[in-house]
Parts: C-alpha cells; sequence; structure tokens
C-alpha cells in the first residue's frame, strides 16, 4: 500500500527548473514511485492532483509555499525521501559539469586565448597541415606533434612560416622547451644560457637533461621535427631556430642536435653557425667532423659531450671575434696533394657545392680540372698537370697561369694558396707568386688571397722572409691547414638568406592552444602556462564526400 | 563565382539590421497573406494530417471547433478527411506560432513591421499556461479562452498598440536580456517590460475597467505574453535575410512535431528536413520522457535570430536546463559562437562582458564542426489536449544540415 507525505515550506522560493530537478532526484529515490515539487499555486495544485499528489497538507499550502510531495511504498521510505531534500537541493551547486567552455575549433579557441601565441597540434596527420595553415593565418608558431603529414605539406608549411616571421616545428617534433616551459615531451630542466635547436625528440630531451646535470640552464630548446635537415626541406626550422639563438640576449651559447643531415643542408648550417657571433656546439651523430672545433663552431661526438661541451663554453666562453662573410668562391689552388685534401675536408662541412680533382665524395669531382666550377679546390701535383713538367712545389708556372685564369674568373673570390717550403722545393716561391698576386689583386680588389706556408725557421728559402714578400703582396699568411680553412669557412660563409622575416621575441608568459592530446594541455597547465584545449573532431564528423565539398566552399 | 563570406555578412547584417515593431493586432484573414476561412496554418515544414503528431492534431481540431467550421472532434476529423480543411506552414505567410501554432482566420495575430526593410510578421496571441491550443487542447475551456482572446483582450490590445504609435521589440529585446531573460524559454523579464510599456495605453483606451483588469492581468501574470510578437519579430528579422544568393545563413529553422524543418538564406524556399528528436529535458510533477512529444514549433526562430538557447548565458536563472551551473550555460553560449558568422550588433550579453549574441548560423560550420544549433523548447505531451509536460534542450537533426551542404554543391555547381 503505497503512501502520499506532503512537506510544506512557507514562503520559500525556487525557480521552477530547480524543483523539477529536486522533483526528478526525488522520484529516483528508492521506494519511492512518484514525486511533486513545486511552487504551491492553483495551477499546480490542480496538476499534482491529476496525478494523485494532493492530500491534506498540499490543500492547505499557499501559493508563496514551497510543496514536497513523495508517493512512496512505505511510510519509512516516504520520510527518508524527504529527510533528503536538502541534500539533494544543496548537491545542485555541484552537480554540474562546471568545466571551463573548451572549444571545437581552432578560430574560437584564438578567440577564447588571444594571447597564445603557440598552437600544439597532435591530430591524425592527414588533419595537421589543414589546421597548421589556419594557426599561420592567425599569427601562430606551431608545435606540430603530428607524424604523417607529407612532405610537401612540411615544405610549403614551412616556407609561408618563414615568409610571416613565423616558426613551425614539426612535423613529427615530439619536443621543445620555450621561455621554459616544456612542449610535448619535455624534461623539467632550469633555464639558463644555453639554447638548443634539435631535428631529433629524443635527442633534444637528451643533452637538456644532460645540460641540466652538469648544472647549465637551458634558454630555450626548439624543436624542428626530423625531416627537416633532409635536402627538400633544408634545414628550414633549424636555420630559423639558429637565427633566433644567435640574436638572443639570453642565449650565450648554441647546440644544434640532429642527425647527419644532407650534404648541402650541413654546409648551409655550419656556415650559418659560424655567423652566430656566439659559440655554436653542433652535434649530428654519425657526423665525420672535420675538426673538434673550427671558429666558433664546436663539434661534439655524441649527445653528452654536446651537453657538456655547452655547458663548459656558458660558463666562461670566450668568443672569437665574428668574421665578416664575403661574396665569391673559394679557389683552392695547391701544390701538396694532403694539404688539398685536408682543406677540403674541413671546408666540405661549409661551403657547397665544392669541387676537386681529389674529391672525397663522388659529388665533388671536378668535371674538367682545367675549369673551376663553384667552390674548387685543386692539387696541381695531380699526374695530369705534373705531365711532362715539373712539379708545382718546384716550378710555380703552372700555379702563376691557373692564379691568372682564376683572377679572371668573376666568380672567384678568395684564392689559396700553399707555399710549401724546404729542401728540393723552388729557391723563392713568394718571390714569384708575390709579384701576381699584387698584379691581380691590383685588377680585382674583390678577390681576397690567403697563403697557406708551410715551413721552418731553419728551412732554406728563409720563412720569415718568405711570409713578409706574401703579406706585402696582400695575402693573409696562416701557417697550418686548420686554421687556414677556419677563416675560409667563415670569410665564404653563406650570409643569412634575405628570404624570410625574423622571429619576433617569444612572449612570456607562454600561451598557448592545445589540438588534439589533452596531455598536452593538462601538461601546459601544470607548468603554469595559460592554455585552451580545442575538443578537435575530424571535419564532418570524417565523411570525406561532404568534407570535400566544405573545402570547396572555404575561402570563398 | 559565388562568394559565401561576402553574401554571409549582407544576410547576417540584415538580419541585424531590421527593426521590427509591433505595429497592431488584426483578425488574421484581413492581414496575413493568402489567409482563408478553411486554410490552417500550422507550426514547422509542410505536413499532411496522417503525419500529424498528438498535439498538432489536437490543435487543428480546436481551431475548427472555434471556428465554427466543426461542433466537436469527430466531426472536425472528418471534415479534414474529407480533403476539405487546406494546411500550409505558418512560415509560408509570413507568420509563426508556437508549439503546434496553429493559426486561423478568424484569430486575432500580431503584426510586426520591420521598419528597416518593409518586410511583415505575424503571430498569434499567447493564451498563457495550462490547457491550450498550442499543446493541443480543445476542451470548452480552451475555445472559450481563445473567445475571450478574441473578442475582449485582441481588440484592446489593437487600440493601444495603435494609440501608442508601436513597440520597439528588438530594443525590448535587448533590455530583456540584460534582464535574465534568453528571449525563447525565458521571457519572463521582457513580459513585465511588455505590461509596463502596453498598460499606461491600455488604461488609456480602456471603456471597460473590467476588461481592463481582466487583460492587464493576463498580460502581467503570463511570463509568455511577449513570446508571440518577440517570435514574429525574430520572423521579421530572419526574412529580410533570406534569398541573398550564395549564403549559407540559416533563415528558417521549425518543427512541427514530427519534422525538423530547415531553410537557408542561398537555397530558396525548399525545405530540408529529418524526424524531430524529443527533447532532453526537465518534467512536470508525474510526467517523464514517455511522456513527450517530438520536437514542435516555430519558437526555434529565435535562436536563427540569435536568441534562445544562443544567448543561453544571459539567463542563469534557467540553467538548470543546460545540467545546472552557471558555467554551464556560458559554455552553451561559447558553443554557438562556434557556428555562427557574427555577434549581434544589437543583442548582448553582460556576463559575457556585453558580447554580441552568437547570429547566424552557417550551414558549413554546423557541418564542418559537428555541433547543430541548441534550441530552448517547452515540451508537450504526445498526446492531444494534455498540454505542456516539461520543457528542456533540443538539437535538430544533422541530417538536415548534410543534405542543404549538398544541396547547395548542386545548386551552385561545386
Amino acid at each position: 500500500m503505497s503512501l502520499t507525505k506532503s512537506q510544506v515550506r512557507p514562503g520559500v522560493y525556487y525557480d521552477s527548473v530547480v524543483l523539477m530537478q529536486l522533483q526528478r532526484k526525488l522520484a529516483a529515490l528508492p521506494g519511492v514511485e512518484d514525486a511533486g515539487v513545486v511552487m504551491a499555486t492553483p495551477a499546480n495544485l490542480e496538476l499534482l492532483a491529476d496525478s494523485d499528489l494532493l492530500e491534506a497538507a498540499g490543500k492547505a499550502a499557499r501559493p508563496e509555499d514551497l510543496l514536497i510531495v513523495v508517493r512512496a511504498g512505505s511510510e519509512a521510505q516516504a520520510d527518508e525521501a524527504l529527510a533528503q531534500v536538502d541534500e539533494l537541493l544543496k548537491q545542485r551547486s555541484s552537480g554540474g559539469a562546471n568545466q571551463a567552455f573548451r572549444p571545437r575549433s581552432l578560430a574560437a579557441g584564438v578567440k577564447n586565448l588571444p594571447a597564445a601565441e603557440w598552437v600544439l597540434i597532435s591530430v591524425p596527420g592527414r588533419y595537421a597541415a589543414k589546421i597548421a595553415h589556419e594557426a599561420l593565418d592567425s599569427g601562430k608558431h606551431v608545435f606540430l606533434y603530428s607524424d604523417n603529414v607529407d612532405l610537401e605539406d612540411e615544405i610549403a608549411l614551412k616556407q609561408r612560416a618563414a615568409e610571416l616571421g613565423l616558426l613551425v616545428m614539426g612535423p613529427d617534433c615530439g619536443t621543445a622547451i620555450i621561455n621554459g616551459i616544456g612542449l610535448g615531451f619535455a624534461n623539467r630542466v632550469r633555464r639558463g644560457p644555453i639554447g638548443l635547436v634539435g631535428a631529433s625528440g629524443t635527442g633534444l630531451q637528451a643533452v637538456t637533461v644532460g645540460i641540466h646535470n652538469y648544472g647549465g640552464g637551458v634558454s630555450q630548446a626548439i624543436g624542428t621535427g626530423g625531416r627537416d635537415l633532409k635536402a627538400e626541406v633544408g634545414a628550414a626550422s633549424m636555420l630559423q631556430g639558429l637565427r633566433y639563438l644567435a640574436a638572443d640576449e639570453a642565449t650565450e651559447v648554441i647546440v644544434l642536435i640532429s642527425k647527419p643531415p644532407d650534404e648541402a643542408t650541413a654546409a648551409r648550417l655550419l656556415s650559418e653557425a659560424q655567423t652566430a657571433g656566439k659559440p655554436v656546439v653542433v652535434c649530428f651523430i654519425g657526423f665525420a667532423a672535420p675538426a673538434e672545433q673550427i671558429g666558433n663552431v664546436h663539434f661534439a661526438n655524441g649527445l653528452d659531450s654536446a651537453a657538456r661541451i655547452a655547458v663548459g663554453l656558458s660558463t666562461g666562453a670566450i668568443t672569437p671575434p665574428a668574421i665578416e662573410p664575403r661574396a665569391g668562391y673559394l679557389r683552392g689552388l695547391f701544390s701538396g696533394g694532403t694539404l688539398a685534401y685536408e682543406a677540403l675536408n674541413g671546408l666540405q662541412n661549409f661551403l657547397h657545392p665544392i669541387y676537386s680533382n681529389v674529391a672525397i665524395r663522388n659529388s665533388q669531382k671536378l668535371a674538367d680540372p682545367l675549369h673551376s666550377q663553384a667552390h674548387t679546390i685543386i692539387d696541381l701535383g695531380e699526374d695530369v698537370f705534373t705531365v711532362g713538367r715539373l712539379h708545382p712545389m718546384m716550378d710555380n708556372d703552372l700555379r702563376l697561369r691557373r692564379l691568372k685564369q682564376e683572377a679572371e674568373d668573376p666568380e672567384t673570390g678568395l684564392i689559396l694558396l700553399d707555399v710549401v717550403l724546404g729542401e728540393g722545393a723552388h729557391a723563392d716561391p713568394a718571390g714569384e707568386l708575390g709579384p701576381a698576386i699584387a698584379a691581380h689583386s691590383k685588377a680585382r680588389p674583390d678577390i681576397e688571397f690567403v697563403a697557406l706556408v708551410i715551413g721552418t725557421d731553419e728551412d732554406p728559402q728563409n720563412t720569415e722572409e718568405q711570409i713578409h714578400k706574401l703579406e706585402a703582396a696582400g695575402a693573409r699568411i696562416f701557417r697550418e691547414t686548420t686554421a687556414a680553412v677556419d677563416y675560409v669557412a667563415a670569410r665564404l660563409a653563406a650570409a643569412p638568406s634575405a628570404a624570410g622575416k625574423a622571429l619576433r621575441l617569444f612572449a612570456e608568459p607562454l600561451a598557448a592552444i592545445n589540438v588534439g592530446v589533452e596531455s598536452f594541455f593538462d601538461s601546459l597547465k601544470a607548468q603554469g602556462a595559460d592554455a585552451v584545449q580545442v575538443d578537435w573532431r575530424p571535419p564532418a564528423g570524417g565523411n570525406e564526400a561532404l568534407a570535400s565539398i566544405l573545402e570547396k566552399m572555404k575561402g570563398k | 563565382m559565388v562568394d559565401i563570406q561576402a553574401a554571409n555578412q549582407t544576410a547576417v547584417s540584415r538580419m541585424m539590421e531590421a527593426r521590427p515593431i509591433l505595429k497592431g493586432v488584426a483578425l488574421a484573414k484581413d492581414v496575413i497573406p493568402g489567409m482563408k476561412p478553411n486554410l490552417l496554418l500550422h507550426a514547422g515544414p509542410p505536413i499532411e494530417w496522417e503525419r500529424m503528431s498528438g498535439p498538432l492534431r489536437g490543435a487543428v481540431i480546436g481551431a475548427l471547433i472555434f471556428e465554427g467550421l466543426a461542433k466537436n472532434e469527430a466531426e472536425a476529423a472528418a471534415l479534414v478527411e474529407k480533403g476539405e480543411v487546406e494546411f500550409d506552414p505558418c512560415h509560408h505567410h509570413d507568420t509563426v506560432g508556437p508549439m503546434a501554432g496553429v493559426t486561423s482566420s478568424s484569430m486575432m495575430v500580431y503584426i510586426l513591421e520591420n521598419e528597416k526593410h518593409g518586410n511583415k510578421a505575424y503571430s498569434n496571441l499567447n493564451e498563457g499556461y495550462g490547457k491550450v491550443l498550442r499543446y493541443g487542447a480543445f476542451s470548452e475551456e480552451v475555445i472559450a479562452k481563445l473567445r475571450w482572446m478574441n473578442d475582449s483582450m485582441g481588440p484592446l490590445l489593437a487600440k493601444a498598440i495603435d494609440a501608442s504609435g508601436g513597440i520597439d521589440i528588438r530594443a525590448l529585446l535587448s533590455e530583456s536580456l540584460h534582464m535574465g531573460d534568453e528571449g525563447h524559454n525565458r521571457n519572463k523579464a521582457g513580459s513585465i517590460i511588455y505590461t509596463a510599456k502596453l498598460a499606461p495605453w491600455i488604461a488609456k483606451v480602456a471603456t471597460d475597467n473590467d476588461v481592463e483588469s481582466e487583460v492587464l492581468k493576463a498580460l502581467g501574470d503570463n511570463a509568455l505574453s511577449v513570446l508571440n510578437p518577440v517570435m514574429a519579430a525574430c520572423k521579421a528579422m530572419s526574412a529580410s535575410a533570406h534569398g541573398v544568393e550564395g549564403s549559407t545563413m540559416v533563415t528558417t529553422m521549425a518543427r512541427n512535431g514530427t519534422d525538423f524543418g530547415m531553410r537557408v538564406s542561398g537555397l530558396g524556399d525548399q525545405w530540408f528536413t529529418a524526424p524531430a528528436e524529443v527533447p532532453d529535458g526537465l518534467y512536470f510533477p508525474s510526467f517523464t520522457s514517455k511522456d513527450a512529444n517530438p520536437d514542435i514549433g516555430d519558437s526555434t526562430i529565435t535562436e536563427t535570430a540569435g536568441i534562445g538557447a544562443f544567448a543561453m548565458a544571459a539567463a542563469p536563472a534557467i540553467v538548470t536546463f543546460v545540467s545546472g551551473t552557471p558555467q554551464d550555460a556560458l559554455n552553451a553560449t561559447l558553443e554557438m559562437y562556434e557556428i555562427t558568422i557574427a555577434e549581434h550588433s544589437h543583442f548582448t550579453i553582460p556576463q559575457l562582458e556585453f558580447r554580441g549574441t552568437p547570429t547566424g548560423i552557417d550551414i558549413r560550420k554546423v557541418v564542418e564542426l559537428g555541433i547543430t544549433p541548441r534550441v530552448n523548447t517547452g515540451i508537450a505531451h504526445r498526446e492531444a489536449g494534455v498540454g505542456q509536460v516539461g520543457a528542456g534542450l533540443v538539437r535538430p537533426p544533422m541530417k538536415i544540415f548534410e543534405d542543404a551542404i549538398h544541396a547547395y554543391a548542386k545548386q551552385y555547381g561545386l
């Protein structure tokens, strides 16, 4: 036998929707068959009567009273339900989801957090490029975690980004630390004067961890994605990052990390690194470094050593003075084969393309040893030149003729000669080379002459005097190959490309919009960054036909 | 090649610039274009008797009794089945009506005039709560109430509105949105403003104190008294934005209790329809979702024009419809910004730092993001005559938006 019980609360007002919700909760309690929670207006009393919920107490209620009625299986159950009214009313205030709005589109995300300078994208690859372009459209840097993005898309994105003065890290970029905030997967490392650019996510992580553990700190760690150093992409992001760090006052030492890059790309990067005006530690794992250090560029043979060298440099670094780059090609005219080879070995990392008749790589083979092309290093002691004549260490004739040929070539910018002294060598090479250099210098003041003099103070030619004659003719003298290579590489380093705008300083505090993997959003929030999560879904619910129509309707 | 962006800007600007003024009250047959004695207008897209839901059928029966074309339910049904009654959507006659929306030739209707573009729109008078025609009730007391509205209330309102020179409904809405209304499910403030604006003129033109008192009480007690002029105002606004070549903006959303229908500015007069869904809501005592009729009424014209559920952030008192917290009310409005073209230049939301309401639904955005418009709505009992059983939230079926995208591609050769 069911039983109806009422409770009247005189003069208590709640909005009807609040009451409806309370009623729903009451009706769901054990043993309760039906419930009514209303302001006791005549119309509402009639409604209760129709549902058999009106009994004496209810009938007596006035319109301004709150009337709560339950019909339950037993009196105990009815009392139990009525006793819970206050609790249920309280629940209301915390029962909702009460979560900040989650936009579904990047556009709405941008509107919600206009201060955001970064967009993190981790949606499936085939949708990622479109969103990245949208991010660039709205003037945001992109951290593109997604993989399986087409190479053409990557190239197009990076080209646009460079034009807009924005940065695209990725695709397939797993980590970055911007202004002390880790994006994607990143370790918590202290801030400091070492800036990194890495094409390898875990490589970048390992070096930042190493820097921290050796007591150093990180200014920025910029990721580029694994394909950035491929020839087609041309290290677009790494070059941007490198320039950013070179200009960044908070960065004193730069670290570049990658698997071995494409040859031309490596040359481009290293020659830019030379113009950074601060020490650059290069860690191209598996890359045959020509030396431990060339000018301001230090070569590390592993991730740990990169961290160690960087920390060492950041605590007491002496930055060599920057060398002004100049235009034109190198023409190296060597009498000594090994000297030519060593010069090529060093310079091939900076100058591209470079050719030689003592090529280290097939691609460097000079088509015609009698004619230079681009940067060229020639060993004039090779058989092709010495057939029927004396070796150039003894006879300067061949070199003088080639010197003239190069000095008349409008593409020539720097001529490098070796002068090997000692027993058996020409008695006064500088006496012949000097006047020629002086004459050519006069005709072509845009050509620089560099001479590598190999000899001792006991040699019969009088090394001092030889050097003096060459210097008087206008040549710059070096006494060993590495120093000459350092200088030539720095002089002929590619001038920073004019294409693209410099990145503006990353704003603090970092604010970002995360499109995709939610844990990246959580981690941004945990690090104290301002962030918005975009609750992204595939366009048109993944319906390709509709999505393609919508695409056609875009931008119209 | 059509410039969709520009077309949508044109459409949404027209909708926002439209200035609907309540100009009068008159008999439907005297003012509604194409109105005639055997024609009944109804809410939503076109529908035939066989497919009509309970509340719509009930309202049809009630209207035929009211018109004197039938004496009772049986006669009314027979008349319809003989094919002697014509049905047409309100929307085909510049008219809108809440719930069943049934409007017949001898009913008094509000006249709204858009002073900016010159078009007009119409809506019947609001009956208040309880047993009412719009929920399909057709008992004697329902008919008696309709007669009182036609004979006493209507003529007095007509004279008062005439004397007032017109009431600017857009301005009224701008104000009521700052007083906790969203213009669809909550019109409490708007109805009070409406009553306050009319009261002096009613007092001025009334010749019978008893009628004056009854009318003022009916207006003041009914938190929905302004709903019908508001709907007609929204209709006048959205109609002025219809027919813009290339526009993907929605200009009509309406339900007949069986189907949800939509029309798009740049896609002519074709309706895109799909079965209407049952609202997710809160129910009056002793009712549950099993009693609910699928979504019904032209009142979705409010959401079409940028208020209603789109202005949910402005109406914290009814947040329980969206799960209960003010944050969720804000979220509801924020979500609608994702699928709209503009922020309203006249309707603003204090809770969002007076940001304009999300206005002008873009079918492209709906389909791309998978977000259908939100609609606040009353819930009708599925049987004729029982009345309202609750209120809640519903969304149109995604299919009508997808169909519209395909139709657009076809029409514009994409």
